[in-house]
């Protein structure tokens, strides 16, 4: 039972000088290491942005407070939104993707390995250029610093006229250029997909979180598109006097918002359906069971790809479309819950008559569930256009599409790393920490965003710097920001629990889930060709089949 | 563990996957398209709407003679690859070389547009929203254009040099693919700018 890393157990390569490797770490086209470099990346501006949405909590926890000036305030609510959108959800799930897909589907490199350094290096540099504001952003006027027009940067925010120096420019560039990193990452997650599968593995056995990333990739390249064409026209109105924004032209402020949330609303997809991948492969493992209808979730996942592109202006309700408008986008939105909707059942009936397992990765997949349920019931409450008239822009909305980032995406990133880490890293991380974290969070979580409807629902407007008292508002910011308390404690000891397991965790060995896919059959860390042998296989549970040759899956699919 | 799973079933036949190189540019080409939508319908949600002149109809020929160079540079890129599948390299040097030069009479005529659009009408990119929308759709096809011109330039001193050889057809096809696509956009510009817009 061991072809796999004979050539390398137990022999350690010399240490090398930290230049040297830091070298190879900066020139690496590996998957595995850029997928490594993108997660790192991605945590570093996770505490960033988590930063500045506590400085916004401060800022919101008692009325007529003054911990930071409005200004800052309108520059730390743009720079999270963008932040952990562009520069953690989406870097974090391109960094799993590139370390998991080819070694689960059986190959030894992504397709386009140069592309795909390249396009990690677009991201990072993207980053560096958003923050790179602070300190540029003045421009020859002396006003600006960082952006500050909202992460969708309506127009005529972005103006000349109301937005001097240079923190839009800063803006608009760094996602064009993420974006085009964004654009070379899906390329190479298609291609790799659809070309590099080892041989037996039809797309009707390929891993489900394959399939996802798939289904992610293509989206990727629809919607990201028509942000960098946007961000095209507003860097031309801006440098070369061009008028696509302009109203003063004859432009139209709407026409930004379109072409914003063609892109914004599939975004939610794009970061999501990763997240359903990650659950997909830990729900079943921990379940011991295979995935219930894996056929259903493909078509599920595709279904919700295609609709996910016909809902957007569901964000438009309150600009004054025609009813016709209203209604199409209305009913668009509330037919993508039911895809969704089978997912869940679908993750529900892979748990029902399991015999469950509580792992750490486990318990934030349950969470995800129904965290996941509640964000989605919400948002069908939303995309009724009279309710959303009442709510729009409000701090119910704010508190509805954080219970799908943190509560859903960020909940199965975190399963995600617990799940994956022994294959990352070698070593196990430490259960109980692990659970601490869980709890800790949900308790955060649960604290800050179920309390969060409620001013909402109360009226309170969303990027306000300050409130007055007297409206009922007053416990429920106070609760809000004590829930984040929960969730800064918890984000270290996860951290702290990462870094303590890479150097001082129990061996893990190749396969410590007992679990079916192609990248636990080879050691951990794997080797830098992934697999001595190409593999062969038959089913959608290969390892399953060499652990059980009595009763093997291929004959049942 | 051993990854060399038992095959319990022979795996019938030949294990073939598409080939990557085209389905990578098949994914660019889906990313681009989006992206000319975009301006697409920019363009075709301003007409009309301009504050003030020049006005389409005022200012554009059409410019016949450098669509028929373009979309004919298709046809022989295409009799180019197909002569690098046989070995043919003089057939294949001629006809790329041929692709080149059509692709560039097509660029140097718009940029004999632009001039006569900027020097002689007074329309720029600031003018008006048709200045804005025709300059930035123009312009990005353009582009892509002058992208594809380096590409034929670099693969035809690679054919000089006589680093392309039989079992490139595949690559150079690859690039052939992003060429047409190319001239596939300009009908669509051609059409929106020059017949629903004038």
């Amino acid at each position: 039972m061991s072809s796999e890393t004979i050539a390398l157990a137990g022999v350690h390569e010399p240490s090398r000088p930290v230049g040297v490797l830091l070298h190879s770490w900066v020139t690496t086209v590996d998957h595995k290491r850029l997928g490594i470099l993108y997660i790192l990346y991605a945590i570093l501006f996770l505490v960033i942005g988590g930063i500045e949405a506590t400085v916004m909590r401060i800022q919101l926890i008692v009325p007529h407070n003054h911990f930071v000036s409005p200004q800052v305030f309108n520059q730390m609510f743009t720079m999270h939104g963008t932040t952990m959108i562009f520069f953690v959800a989406m870097p974090i799930l391109f960094g799993f993707g590139n370390f998991l897909i080819p070694l689960m589907i059986g190959a030894r490199d992504m397709a386009f390995p140069r592309l795909n350094a390249f396009s990690f290096w677009l991201t990072a540099f993207g980053g560096i250029l958003l923050y790179f504001s602070f300190v540029g952003g003045y421009g020859l006027y002396g006003v600006g610093a960082a952006p500050d027009v909202g992460w969708f940067a309506y127009a005529p925010l972005t103006a000349k006229t109301f937005s001097l120096g240079h923190s839009t420019d800063f803006w608009t560039f760094s996602l064009l250029v993420s974006g085009f990193g964004s654009i070379g990452a899906a390329v190479n997650f298609v291609a790799t997909i659809l070309c590099l599968r080892c041989p037996g593995m039809t797309l009707s056995k390929m891993p489900l979180l394959a399939w996802l990333n798939l289904v992610m990739g293509g989206l990727v390249l629809l919607v990201i598109s028509p942000l960098t064409a946007a961000q095209v026209m507003l860097a031309l109105d801006r440098f070369l006097g061009a008028h696509f924004f302009d109203t003063q032209a004859g432009g139209s402020a709407v026409l930004w918002m379109h072409f914003f949330w063609i892109f914004g609303h599939p975004e939610v997809y794009v970061l999501v359906i990763p997240g359903f991948a990650f659950a997909s492969e830990i729900i079943p493992v921990f379940s011991r069971k295979p995935i219930f209808g894996y056929p259903i979730m493909v078509g599920a996942t595709v279904a919700i790809g295609f609709v996910s592109m016909s809902v957007w202006a569901h964000h438009m309700f309150t600009v004054g479309m025609s009813s016709y408008g209203n209604t199409f986008f209305a009913l668009t939105t509330m037919v993508i819950a039911i895809p969704t909707g089978i997912k869940i059942f679908n993750w529900l009936g892979t748990m029902w008559g399991g015999r469950l397992i509580f792992k750490t990765p486990m318990l934030f997949c349950i969470g995800f569930l129904f965290q996941f349920l509640i964000a989605g019931l919400t948002g069908i409450m939303l995309s009724a256009a009279p309710f959303n008239w009442q709510l729009s822009a409000s701090y119910f909305v704010v508190a509805h599409f954080h219970y799908v980032i943190v509560g859903a995406i960020l909940f199965t990133i975190f399963a995600a790393f617990y799940y994956w880490f022994p294959k990352m890293s070698g070593r196990l991380y430490n259960e109980k920490l692990g659970k601490l974290h869980f709890w800790l969070f949900v308790i955060g979580f649960h604290l800050t965003f179920d309390f969060m409807h409620i001013p909402g629902l109360l009226g309170m407007p969303r990027r306000i710097y300050t409130y007055e008292p007297g409206r009922g508002w007053e416990i429920w910011n106070l609760i809000v920001t004590i829930g984040v308390v929960f969730q800064a404690v918890a984000i270290l000891i996860f951290v702290g629990n990462l870094l303590y397991s890479m150097f001082k965790g129990v061996p893990a060995g190749n396969d410590p889930w007992d679990a079916w896919t192609l990248e636990w059959s080879t050691s951990s860390p794997p080797p830098e060709y992934n697999f001595a042998m190409i593999p062969v296989v038959n089913s959608r549970r290969p390892l399953w089949d060499i652990k059980h040759p009595e009763d093997p899956d291929w004959q049942y699919e | 563990m051993s990854t060399a799973v038992i095959s319990h079933e022979p795996i019938d036949s030949q294990w073939s996957l598409p080939y990557k190189g085209h389905v990578g540019m098949l994914c660019l080409i889906v990313a681009e398209s989006a992206i000319f939508t975009i301006f697409v319908v920019a363009y075709l949600f301003y007409i009309g709407k301009s504050l003030s002149g020049p006005t389409p109809r005022q200012v554009l020929e059409l410019p016949i003679f450098a669509s028929i160079c373009l979309l004919s540079s298709s046809l022989t890129i295409h009799v180019a690859v197909a002569a690098l599948r046989k070995a043919n390299f003089g057939a294949f040097r001629l006809w790329w070389f041929l692709t080149l030069v059509l692709g560039s009479i097509f660029l140097v005529s718009t940029a004999r547009e632009w001039r006569h659009l900027i020097y002689d009408k007074g329309l720029t990119i600031t003018t008006n929203l048709f200045g804005t929308t025709y300059y930035s759709l123009v312009g990005l096809h353009a582009f892509h254009v002058t992208v594809g011109l380096i590409g034929l330039l670099t693969i035809l001193l690679l054919t000089l040099f006589r680093r392309v050889q039989q079992e490139h057809a595949k690559n150079v096809d690859t690039f052939a693919m992003y060429w047409h696509f190319v001239d596939v956009v300009w009908i669509v510009v051609f059409t929106v700018v020059y017949i629903i817009g004038r």
